[in-house]
């Protein structure tokens, strides 16, 4: 019972995390601050992932919450090596 | 038993959320692009493994046992956000700021980021002998 209102509280609070992160990707000034909202939209999506699994019972999601934190982290990192020296894998 | 599990896993839901919307917050409100570095990566990391956490030992309300795997992930994000982090800030660094602006680093050679010799090149990696 406490657990439901619980799980509805954090789903909530982590889409929303999601449309604070939009907002930020696109007002954001610099292009580092874009990479940066990406970067946590992709974590935040992998929170909602793993909150869904809770959701229903199962355990199914796991790999595609593994694939997020994996493609979250490899895009950042090669969009920051473009910026920094024009090309990712010299 | 199971209620304190149960109690234990609201909390750290509700904890989890909470960090979350933090670090979302101040990533949108901090002025500077280099503050705004710190609340995702910090906060966001922190709510985030919280509610793997959580899902680890959600399981083990039904009598299924603790899934460990959720763990690899929570491990995984804290590894790679100050690495994520680190590189954001570099970005930052070299699309800013000019190289005269930045102070000497006392190491005698050029900062790394502005180091057009980084990486070293396969001749200075295995020097002729």
């Amino acid at each position: 019972m406490i657990l439901s209102y619980a799980l509805d509280f954090a789903i909530g609070a982590f889409g929303l995390c999601l449309v604070l992160n939009l907002i930020r990707l696109f007002t954001g000034p610099t292009l580092t601050d874009r990479i940066l909202a990406v970067d946590t939209m992709t974590v935040n999506a992998l929170a909602l992932v793993m909150l869904t699994t809770v959701r229903s019972g199962s355990n199914l999601l796991f790999e595609a919450a593994l694939l997020l934190a994996l493609t979250g982290f490899i895009g950042t990192v090669a969009y920051c090596k473009f910026l920094l020296r024009g090309s990712i894998i010299e | 038993m199971t209620f304190a599990l149960e109690i234990v896993i609201a909390a750290f839901l509700v904890a989890g959320g909470i960090f979350g919307l933090i670090g979302s917050y101040g990533l949108l409100r901090l002025r500077d692009p280099m503050q705004r570095l710190h609340a995702p990566t910090k906060a966001t990391t922190i709510g985030v493994g919280t509610a793997l956490v959580a899902s680890a030992f959600h399981l083990a309300l039904q009598g299924q046992g603790v899934s460990w795997h959720e763990l690899m992930i929570a491990i995984f994000l804290l590894l790679t956000a100050p690495v994520s982090a680190l590189f954001l800030a570099k970005t930052h660094i070299f699309r800013t700021f000019p190289k005269s602006d930045l102070p000497d680093p006392g190491t005698g050679t050029p900062w790394a980021t502005h180091d057009a010799a980084w990486p070293a090149k396969p001749d200075r990696i295995n020097p002729p002998s």
